[in-house]
C-alpha cells in the first residue's frame, strides 16, 4: 500500500499536503481501496470555516458513505470540482487529481498533531 | 492476522446494523478460501462473511455477463419430516406447499400472528414426507423456535445447518459449467468429483443460476474445482456486496431491511407468495383484512431523477414536503449506473411514475417510482 513520507496523516484516513498556510486534502491509498467504486463525492462549500475533526465532504462507494474530516481548524478555500464528474479519480489517483479541498489553516502548529508516514503505516498494518 | 476490515466495518456497521450482532463470529467452511483470495470480510449475521474481492461493480458485472459464485454457507438449513410434514407445513408458510412434487421447491414466508415476515425462505419437497427449509442465516434459531412452538402430530424438525456448506452460482453462463441442470426451481441430487451435492436451480440476482449445498468438509474443494472450470467462462467469485446490488436491482427484498416482523407480505408487495385460499395457515386472517382494506403502505422501487448521491436505507421520502416514508434499501445501481433503491410509502401516493423527494443529509432529491424490477436485461 502506497504512503507517501512527504505527506501528514490523521486517523480517519485522510493525507495531509502542506502548501504554505495551506493544505491540501484528500483520502489515502488504503483508505480508497477499502472503498473502492467510488461514485459521489459531496465537495465542501467554499469558505467553510471548519474545527478539527469536523466533517466536511462526503464519499460515497456503491455500498457505504463516508465522511471525510478537516484535520485541524480552517477554512476551504478550494474544492475538486473534477470529482464532481469523474469520482473515480479517487480510485484512480488518491495521493494526485484525486485530492478533494485545499484548507486554509488558523495555526500551522496544529499541524503537529497529525501523523507522519511511519506512524500512518503502523496504524494501517496493525 | 487476517481481521475484518475495520475501516470498512465502521461504515458498514449502519447498512446492516440489523444484521450486525455482538457474538463471536462463526467461519463458514469457505473462509480460508475468501482470506487467500484477499477478500475484505465483514461481521454479517453473526458470521464472518466475505463483501468483496477486488470491487463490487466488478463481481456484479461478472454476474450479469458472465458467472459468479457466493458463499452462501451462512443460510440455514431445516429438514421437516414425518408422515404430518406436508399438512402441518402448509398451516405454517404461506405459499401452498401441496403444489410442490417431490424435487420441487417455492418461495414462500414464515408469519408471526400479526402476519409479521418472521423469515422469506424457499421450502423443497425432497421426498414423500420430507422438506428442506433453506432460511436466512440471521433467522435460522428464531424460526427454528417458532417451527417447534407450534410443532404438531407426526413432525420431526432438525437443524442440519452446520453439516453444509453451500455457494451460489450465478449468471448467463452458468450453463456451461454443469450438465445435467434441474429445471426453474428443482432440486436433484449430484456427484461432481466424488462429491455429494444437492443442486437447485434457484438464485438472488436475476440471472440463470444454481445453489449448490455440499458436506462442510467438501467445500474447499467444491469451491476450487467450480472456479478451475470457470476460469475460461470469467468466473469470479463474489461478495456480499455484489449480492445486494444485483438483488436490489431485481427488486428481491433483503430480510431484515425491506421485509420484518412490522410488514407482512401484502404490503411488500409479495402476494403472489401467499395463498390466501389455503383454509388455515398462520396470519391468514389478517392478511385477508390487509387485502380487503388495502394496506396502509407499500414497498415500491425508485429512481433517482438526476446524477447525485445514491439512496441508503432509513432515508426519509417526501411528497411535497410531507413526509410519506422511508428508504430500506438503496444504491448506486452497476447496471444503470445509476442510483434506484427500496422504500415504504404511504399507499396512496404509491403509484408508477409518482415523483418523490428523498432526503440526503438535509437536502431533498427528486426521484420517480418505477416499475419493478429495476433491472430489466435487453
Amino acid at each position: 500500500m502506497n504512503v507517501p513520507d512527504d505527506l501528514l496523516y490523521t486517523e480517519s484516513h485522510e493525507w495531509i499536503k502542506r502548501e504554505g498556510d495551506k493544505i491540501r486534502v484528500g483520502i489515502t491509498d488504503h483508505a480508497q481501496s477499502e472503498l473502492t467504486d467510488v461514485v459521489f463525492v459531496e465537495l465542501p462549500k467554499m469558505d467553510r470555516q471548519a474545527n478539527a475533526k469536523e466533517a466536511i465532504a462526503v464519499v460515497e462507494s456503491v455500498k457505504a458513505a463516508s465522511d471525510i474530516y478537516a484535520p485541524v481548524k480552517a477554512t476551504v478555500v478550494e474544492v475538486n470540482k473534477a470529482l464532481e464528474a469523474d469520482p473515480g479519480l479517487i480510485n484512480r489517483e488518491p495521493f494526485g487529481q484525486g485530492w478533494i479541498f485545499v484548507l486554509k489553516i488558523d495555526n500551522a502548529d496544529d499541524l503537529k498533531n497529525l501523523k507522519d508516514a511511519a506512524a500512518y503505516k503502523k496504524q494501517i498494518s496493525g | 492476522m487476517p481481521t475484518a476490515s475495520a475501516f470498512l466495518y465502521d461504515r458498514l456497521i449502519d447498512v446492516y446494523a440489523d444484521c450486525v450482532t455482538e457474538d463471536v463470529q462463526k467461519k463458514t467452511p469457505l473462509y480460508d478460501e475468501h482470506v487467500k483470495r484477499g477478500a475484505k470480510m465483514m461481521p454479517f449475521a453473526g458470521w464472518l462473511m466475505p463483501v468483496q474481492y477486488t470491487s463490487i461493480v466488478e463481481e456484479h458485472q461478472a454476474v450479469r455477463k458472465n458467472v459468479g459464485m457466493f458463499d452462501i454457507s451462512h443460510m440455514g438449513q431445516l429438514i421437516v419430516e414425518g408422515a404430518d410434514a406436508r399438512s402441518w407445513l402448509n398451516t405454517m408458510l404461506t405459499n401452498n406447499i401441496d403444489k410442490l412434487e417431490v424435487g420441487q421447491g417455492q418461495y414462500t414466508f414464515l408469519l408471526n400472528d400479526r402476519a409479521g415476515i418472521i423469515d422469506d425462505l424457499i421450502a423443497y419437497r425432497i421426498g414423500d414426507k420430507k422438506f428442506l427449509l433453506v432460511v436466512n442465516a440471521s433467522c435460522t434459531d428464531q424460526d427454528l423456535d417458532w417451527l417447534n412452538k407450534h410443532r404438531r402430530g407426526d413432525v420431526k424438525i432438525d437443524n442440519r445447518s452446520t453439516n453444509f456448506g453451500g455457494v451460489a452460482i450465478q449468471g448467463p453462463r452458468v450453463a456451461e459449467l454443469f450438465v445435467n441442470l434441474p429445471p426453474r426451481n428443482h432440486l436433484v441430487d449430484l456427484e461432481i468429483d466424488g462429491m455429494p451435492i444437492s443442486m437447485a436451480r434457484t438464485g438472488y440476482t436475476g440471472e440463470d443460476g444454481v445453489e449448490v449445498f455440499f458436506r462442510a468438509s467438501d467445500a474447499a474443494k467444491f469451491w476450487n474445482v467450480v472456479l478451475e472450470k470457470g476460469k475460461d467462462l470469467g468466473i469470479k467469485p463474489c461478495g456480499l456486496g455484489a449480492r445486494d446490488t444485483l438483488r436490489l436491482e431485481m427488486c428481491y427484498p433483503l430480510n431484515g431491511s425491506d421485509l420484518s416482523p412490522e410488514r407482512n407480505p401484502i404490503e411488500a408487495g409479495l402476494g403472489f407468495f401467499v395463498d390466501l385460499a389455503k383454509p388455515d395457515f398462520i396470519g391468514r386472517d389478517v392478511l385477508l383484512k390487509t387485502k380487503e382494506s388495502g394496506p396502509r403502505e407499500k414497498l415500491v422501487a425508485f429512481k433517482m431523477n438526476d446524477k447525485g448521491p445514491p439512496p441508503r436505507p432509513h432515508y426519509p421520502v417526501f411528497e411535497n414536503d410531507k413526509r410519506i416514508g422511508e428508504v430500506t434499501s438503496g444504491t448506486q445501481s452497476p447496471s444503470l449506473n445509476w442510483g434506484v433503491g427500496m422504500a415504504y410509502i404511504n399507499a396512496s401516493h404509491a403509484k408508477i411514475g409518482n415523483r418523490i423527494e428523498i432526503e440526503i443529509r438535509g437536502q431533498k432529491f427528486p426521484a420517480t417510482i418505477e416499475k419493478k424490477p429495476l433491472y430489466k436485461k435487453s
